[in-house]
C-alpha cells in the first residue's frame, strides 16, 4: 500500500499577497487588522473542503478561531486556514489512523494508558462536530457557529474540563483532536494548507525550512534576523 | 530445514545489527541482514528539503514504527489490564534500515564506570541493607576497563565530537571530571556550546559544579572513519531528533556503516522482511536459523543459519526470545526465569527558565547530541548516605532545535491556559526567550517490572503483543526530586525571570501519552549467574548458545546517560569475543 504523503509534485501556492508583506517588520509596525483580512479573503475564495460538509467546515474555522484567536500577536486560525489544513488531513493515512494501531477488543482503561477508543480522526471529526452542535443547541439553543465568542469559549471549555460526553466519544478526546489539530495547522509548512502566508513561524520567530545555522549556534542572545521560508520557496 | 544457508543471520538493520554484520563479514562469515521495515538512504528519504518538514516528520511520525502492524501492550501493575499501545507518544522505535539510529539525536555518552558494577559499589559504600526491598539491582558482568577499546572503536567509526578529560591518565582538557580514563581523544572536536548551553555552563559554574561538553555523534567538522565513510560538518540546523539528517553530519548506520558493508560480496541486506521467530532444533539448545515474512508478498521464508544475532532493538529482542522459546520466561510472583526480567527505562523530567526579554534563545538552532551537562548528580558521583536513594541523573541543557508544533501542541497546562489569546502570548513568549534543562537520570529494576506475552492483543501476523508492565517507584521518584532541586540555584545564577521546575510526584503513574524517551532498557540482561540473568557477559542466551542478543535488553539498569553508545561498545565487545573464541569453536562463552 503505498503511503499517500503529500509530495512536493503538488501544485505550489501561490504567492501570498505578495508586495503587501515582504518583512517581519511591516509586521510588527502594522498591527494585524490588514492580515488578518487579507488572509481571510484568500481563504474563502480558494478551498472546497472535501472531507467536511460546509457547516462541518464552518465549525472548524470558528472553534480553531477561538482555540488560537486573532490578537495582538498576529492572525488567528480561521484566517491562517486551520479548516483547510484539517479537511485535507482526512483524506491522508493519518486521517484514517493508518498508523494507529486499531485491532480489537476495545477496552476502556485509565486515561494514562492512551486512546482506547476503535475511531479514526475521520470518525472523531463527524461524531465530534455533531455532538457539540447537539450540546450547543441544548445549552444556548443555536448551532456553535451562531454564538457569541463567550460561549464558544464556554463549551470550549467544558469540553476540555471533561464534564461533557458528545454520544459515543468523550469531550476532553474531542478537545484534544482538534486543539492539537489546530496547532498543526497554524505551525505546519504552508504545503499542507494552513500557515498562510507564513504568518504562524512570523509570530513565534520560526524561520521555517531554512535549517542552517553555522553562524547561528551563539551569537549572545540575539534575535535570529532572517524571517521564515517554507518549502516551496515562499518568504515572509 | 531452510532454503537457504548462511554463516550468520542478523535480525534488525540499527546500530547493532549494522556494527555485528560488519564485523562478521570482516571475519569471513557470510551475513545476511533482515528488517522489517523499508529501505531508507540520505540521498532519497533524507533529502532536503523534505527531510526537515515537521508536520511529515516529527509529529506524523513518517521514520518510526507503524503500529498498525505491531505494537506493545502496557499496565502500570500486575493487577491491571494492560492495553494497547496504539498512537506513538511515550516512546518512538524506530523502524526501517538504519533503525532508530537514523531518527536519534547522537548524544554518544560512554558510561559511569561504577554504573556496571552498581550492586557491588552501592553494597561496598553503603552495605546491602541500603538496597530497597524488591529492587533487583545487579552488575552488568564486564567492566570499563574490558570495554574501553571498544567505545573507542565506536566513537571512531559515529565521528564522535567532544573533549576529553584524562587520555591515558593525563589530564587533557576541560572534559568532564567525572568521566573515567580515555585509551585516546575523541576523533572530532567538541561542538560549539549554543547560547542557551553557554549561559547553563556559566551558571553550572558559578553554582560550583563541573560543566562539560555532551559527547556528540554530530560531526564538528568534516570526517571519514573507519570505515572509509565521509561526514559533512553539523550546521546546527536542529533537524537530529526524529529526522534523519540531510548534511551527513549526524551519525547513523545508514551513514557511518552500511555504505561500506554493501560494497561486500559476502553480506546482503533484505529489507520488509519481519522475522517471525527464532528457529529451534528438537533439544531447544540450538538455533537452526530463522523464519520471516515478506511484509509485502506475505510469503514465509526460513533461512537455515549456524549463528543468530538478534538486533531488534530492546524489546523486540525480548519479543522474538519469548515467541521462540529462547530460554525461560521470568515470573515475578514464583521470581524464576529471566526473560522479560529487570525491564527498566529511564526517568526524565524537563524543566524551563526564562530569560530576560531582551535576551533570544533560538531555540530553533541546535543539534541533537549538542549541549552542556554537569554529572555532578550522576551515578555514584555524589554522597547517597543521607539520601537513601540509589542512582542519579546528568543535567542538562541539550538544545537539540525545538520546533513550533512540538512547542504549541506542549505549551500551557499546569494551571496556565492551553489556548486562547493568553496562551498565545504566553507560547510566543516562551518560544523566544525560554531555554529547557532536563534531569535524565536512572531507573532502577523491581520484581514486579517486566515484560511478558499478552493474553489478548496480537499483532498483524497472529502473535501475540509483548505486554510493558512498568511505573515508576519511589526510589526513582525521590531520585528525580533531590535532583531537580539543584537546577533551582543554576536557573538563578542564569538570571532567570521565571522557571517552572518540574519533577516526578509520588503516586504519579507512567504515563504513555507524552513523550520521555526512547531509552528502553533490560528485558534480557546480561550478568554472571544465569538464574538472573538471560545472557552471559558476552550476550550470549544462557540457554541457546547460538544465539547473541545486542541491545541495551542487557542493561540490569536503566541507567542515567543515553544508551547507545554502551549499545554500541557491547555490540563490538560481542563481536570481538564471536570473532576470537567463539568462531574457532561453537559453544557457550561461559559455562552455566
Ligand atoms: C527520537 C529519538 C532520539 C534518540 N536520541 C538518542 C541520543 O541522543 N542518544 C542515545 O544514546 N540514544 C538515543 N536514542 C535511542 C537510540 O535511537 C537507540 O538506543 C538505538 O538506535 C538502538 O539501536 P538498536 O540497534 O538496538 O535498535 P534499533 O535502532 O531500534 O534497530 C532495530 C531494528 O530492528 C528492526 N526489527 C524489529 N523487530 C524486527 C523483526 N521482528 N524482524 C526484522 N526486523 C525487526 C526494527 O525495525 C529496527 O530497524 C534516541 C531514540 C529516539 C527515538
Ligand atoms: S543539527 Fe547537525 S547533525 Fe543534526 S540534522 Fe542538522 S546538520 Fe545533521
Amino acid at each position: 500500500m503505498p503511503p499517500m504523503e503529500p509530495t512536493l509534485n503538488r501544485p505550489l501556492r501561490r504567492s501570498f499577497v505578495k508586495g503587501l508583506v515582504g518583512t517581519t517588520s511591516f509586521w510588527m509596525a502594522s498591527g494585524s487588522t490588514q492580515w488578518t483580512e487579507s488572509l481571510a479573503a484568500e481563504a474563502v475564495q480558494s478551498y472546497q473542503p472535501t472531507f467536511f460538509d460546509m457547516k462541518e467546515y464552518q465549525f472548524l474555522e470558528a472553534a480553531s478561531d477561538r482555540l488560537f484567536p486573532s490578537d495582538h500577536n498576529g492572525p488567528g486560525g480561521k484566517a491562517l486556514g486551520v479548516a483547510e489544513f484539517i479537511d485535507r488531513q482526512m483524506q491522508t493515512p493519518y486521517g484514517h489512523g493508518e498508523n494507529w494501531y486499531m485491532s480489537g477488543p476495545f477496552q476502556q482503561g485509565p486515561a494514562n494508558l492512551g486512546y482506547q477508543l476503535p475511531f479514526v480522526p475521520r470518525d472523531l471529526y463527524r461524531k465530534g462536530i455533531a455532538g457539540v452542535e447537539t450540546y450547543a443547541r441544548q445549552q444556548y439553543g443555536k448551532e456553535f457557529t451562531a454564538l457569541a465568542a463567550v460561549q464558544q469559549d464556554e463549551i470550549l471549555t467544558a469540553l476540555e474540563g471533561g464534564s461533557v460526553q458528545l454520544g459515543e466519544i468523550p469531550g476532553r478526546v474531542f478537545f484534544e483532536q482538534l486543539r492539537t489539530n489546530t496547532l498543526e495547522g497554524v505551525f505546519a509548512d504552508p504545503l499542507y494548507g494552513g500557515n498562510r502566508g507564513l504568518a504562524g513561524w512570523v509570530m513565534l520567530g520560526f524561520p521555517g525550512a531554512r535549517a542552517d545555522f553555522m553562524d547561528w549556534a551563539n551569537q549572545e542572545g540575539a534575535p535570529y534576523p532572517i524571517g521564515p521560508v517554507s518549502i516551496s520557496g515562499e518568504t515572509a | 530445514m531452510g532454503e537457504k544457508h548462511v554463516d550468520a543471520v542478523i535480525v534488525g538493520a540499527g546500530w547493532a545489527g549494522s556494527i555485528l554484520a560488519k564485523e562478521l563479514t570482516e571475519a569471513g562469515l557470510s551475513v545476511v541482514m533482515l528488517e522489517r521495515g523499508a529501505e531508507r538512504t540520505t540521498q532519497v528519504e533524507g533529502a532536503y528539503p523534505d527531510s526537515i518538514d515537521e508536520l511529515r516528520g516529527a509529529v506524523r511520525k513518517r521514520l518510526f514504527q507503524n503500529l498498525s502492524q505491531s505494537t506493545v501492550t502496557i499496565r502500570n501493575t500486575i493487577d491491571q489490564t494492560a492495553l494497547p499501545y496504539r498512537q506513538l507518544a511515550a516512546f518512538l522505535p524506530g523502524e526501517g534500515v538504519g533503525g532508530a539510529g537514523l531518527h536519534w539525536s547522537g548524544v554518544h555518552f560512554r558510561v559511569a564506570p561504577e554504573d556496571l558494577r552498581l550492586r557491588s559499589s552501592v553494597i561496598e559504600r553503603y552495605g546491602e541493607k541500603f538496597i530497597p526491598e524488591g529492587m533487583n539491582l545487579q552488575d552488568y558482568g564486564v567492566t570499563y576497563e574490558e570495554l574501553e577499546p571498544f567505545f573507542d572503536k565506536a566513537e571512531k567509526v559515529f565521528g564522535t565530537s567532544g573533549e576529553a578529560y584524562k587520555v591515558q591518565g593525563k589530564i587533557v582538557g576541560n572534559g568532564n571530571v567525572f568521566s573515567p580514563d580515555r585509551s585516546s581523544d575523541f576523533p572530532l572536536p567538541v561542538m560549539k556550546d549554543t547560547f542557551s548551553a553557554s549561559v547553563f555552563r556559566d551558571a553550572a559554574k558559578s553554582a560550583g559544579y563541573h560543566p562539560y561538553a555532551l559527547p556528540a555523534a554530530n560531526a564538528s567538522r568534516q570526517y571519514t572513519n573507519t570505515y572509509g565513510c565521509q561526514m559533512g560538518p553539523c550546521n546546527f540546523c536542529g533537524y537530529c531528533s526524529g529526522y534523519d539528517c540531510y548534511l551527513y553530519s549526524k551519525a547513523s548506520p545508514n551513514v557511518n556503516i552500511l555504505p561500506a558493508l554493501r560494497q561486500d560480496p559476502r553480506f546482503s541486506l533484505i529489507p520488509n522482511a519481519h522475522v517471525l521467530r527464532v528457529d529451534l532444533d528438537s533439544t531447544k539448545k540450538k538455533a537452526t536459523g530463522v523464519t520471516y515474512l515478506d511484509t509485502r508478498t506475505r510469503k514465509e521464508t526460513s533461512l537455515s543459519a549456524d549463528l543468530v544475532i538478534l538486533g531488534a532493538f530492546q524489546f523486540n529482542n525480548v519479543h522474538l526470545m519469548l515467541v521462540s522459546g529462547i530460554g525461560k520466561p521470568y515470573d515475578p510472583v514464583s521470581n524464576t526465569g529471566t526473560v522479560g526480567r529487570n525491564f527498566v527505562y529511564q526517568t526524565i523530567t524537563s524543566s524551563r527558565v526564562w530569560l530576560p526579554s531582551s535576551t533570544y534563545t533560538n531555540q530553533f538552532v541546535g543539534a541533537g547530541g549538542a549541549g552542556v551537562a554537569i554529572d555532578d548528580f550522576n551515578s555514584m558521583n555524589f554522597d547517597h548516605g543521607p539520601l537513601g536513594f540509589v542512582g542519579g541523573s546528568p543535567v542538562w541543557v541539550n538544545q537539540a532545535g525545538m520546533k513550533p508544533i512540538a512547542a504549541a501542541t506542549g505549551a500551557g497546562g499546569g494551571g496556565t491556559p492551553r489556548w486562547g489569546s493568553a496562551y498565545k502570548d504566553a507560547l510566543i513568549n516562551t518560544y523566544k526567550h525560554s531555554l529547557g534543562i532536563d534531569a535524565h537520570g536512572s531507573n532502577m529494576a523491581y520484581r514486579d517490572v517486566y515484560l511478558d506475552l499478552d493474553p489478548t492483543w496480537k499483532d498483524a501476523y497472529g502473535q501475540p503483543l509483548l505486554r510493558m508492565t512498568f511505573t515508576w517507584k519511589d526510589n526513582d521518584i525521590r531520585m528525580n526530586q533531590y535532583v531537580v532541586s539543584k537546577i533551582e540555584p543554576i536557573a538563578r545564577a542564569m538570571g532567570a525571570t521565571k522557571m517552572n521546575l518540574v519533577h516526578l510526584n509520588p503516586g504519579q503513574p507512567f504515563d504513555t501519552r507524552k513523550y520521555q524517551t526512547t531509552h528502553l532498557g533490560g528485558g534480557a540482561i546480561m550478568g554472571e549467574n544465569p538464574q538472573t540473568s538471560a545472557l552471559n557477559r558476552y550476550l550470549q542466551s544462557w540457554d541457546v548458545s547460538n544465539v547473541f542478543v545486542i541491545g541495551s535488553n542487557a542493561f540490569p539498569q536503566g541507567m542515567g546517560y543515553n544508551p547507545t553508545g554502551m549499545v554500541a561498545a557491547l555490540a563490538y565487545w560481542t563481536a570481538h569475543h564471536i570473532r576470537t573464541t567463539y568462531l574457532k569453536s561453537p559453544g557457550p562463552l561461559v559455562q552455566a
